[in-house]
């Protein structure tokens, strides 16, 4: 049931991220672009996505285990450090380079398209490589 | 200025909602955060487990055109990038994501829904340097 839900929610997230528009990387790049002719598009899907999700996430807090079984995997890490200050400004710097983000990247080798294909395996590598220093410094 | 010509707030708002709606099934039902770049990450950790919701999540995004196509007409990307851009643009991506625990849907959905400090400070910090990137990308070298 678990894997059947994660399909759906997939599913959904995938075709929310097409409504969006945000699976087109010249609207990403459009909204970075403040000192051109700006698109705020993604403003508005975060808006959309985080007025749904702060409901969500109120009664997920109370909740003690998840509707179908198994404990709550909420985020439980509380420092800013380091890592998340230059990772997330690394990301980006990559976000911005390509107007992808995982998610649209994703829902675009979906479509078939080339680019995304080619984005989406460099950043499994980008992961591999993180694992692998991580390795090392252990 | 405002790019008149390519807003587009009512389905950027509706799709943003339907995101909303992922996220709010999958914490309720689940009891997870959807966020793609930890549950993609978490293919290659086998210490992460849960190989098979992760891919069926991923299925679920790669199959999400198809079932759109079967609605209405998939819109028409427009990639500026060339190939050697979107390997770099990749692999800062994906190392990234693994030091920042995380992307937009994890951070700037999930997290700034739970008002999460790390997850604020995080989308701050890539949207500053998103911003900056396409400076320098379409003002300075352009």
């Amino acid at each position: 049931m678990h894997a059947l839900s994660a399909f759906a929610t997939g599913l959904i997230f995938g075709i929310g991220l097409i409504i969006s528009g945000m699976t087109d990387p010249s609207k990403i790049v459009g909204f970075l672009d403040v000192a051109g002719p700006w698109d705020p598009s993604l403003a508005f899907v975060m808006g959309g996505a985080v007025a749904v999700g702060f409901v969500a996430f109120r009664f997920a807090r109370g909740r003690t285990a998840a509707v179908l079984g198994g404990a709550m995997h909420l985020p439980t890490a509380r420092q800013i450090d380091r890592r998340l200050v230059l990772g997330s400004l690394a990301f980006g710097v990559g976000w911005g380079l390509a107007g992808y983000c995982p998610g649209p990247a994703v829902v675009s080798v979906g479509m078939g398209q080339e680019k995304a294909i080619v984005f989406v395996v460099a950043m499994l590598v980008g992961m591999g490589i993180y694992d692998f220093i991580e390795r090392l410094r252990r | 200025m405002i790019d008149w010509a390519h807003f587009t707030p009512w389905s950027a708002l509706a799709g943003g909602i339907v995101i909303g709606a992922a996220a709010a099934m999958f914490v309720l039902l689940n009891g997870r955060i959807t966020g793609i770049s930890e549950i993609i990450g978490g293919l290659l950790r086998p210490a992460a487990g849960g190989i098979g919701w992760r891919l069926a999540f991923v299925a679920g995004l790669l199959v999400a055109p198809a079932a759109y196509a079967l609605v209405s007409r998939l819109p028409a990307p427009t990639i500026d990038a060339g190939y050697p851009l979107l390997v770099l643009a990749g692999l800062i991506v994906g190392i990234g994501t693994s030091y920042g625990s995380g992307c937009t849907s994890g951070h700037s959905v999930c997290g700034v829904s739970r008002l999460s400090p790390r997850s604020l400070v995080a989308t701050a910090a890539f949207m500053a340097t998103g911003f900056a990137t396409v400076f320098v990308l379409r003002h300075l070298l352009a």
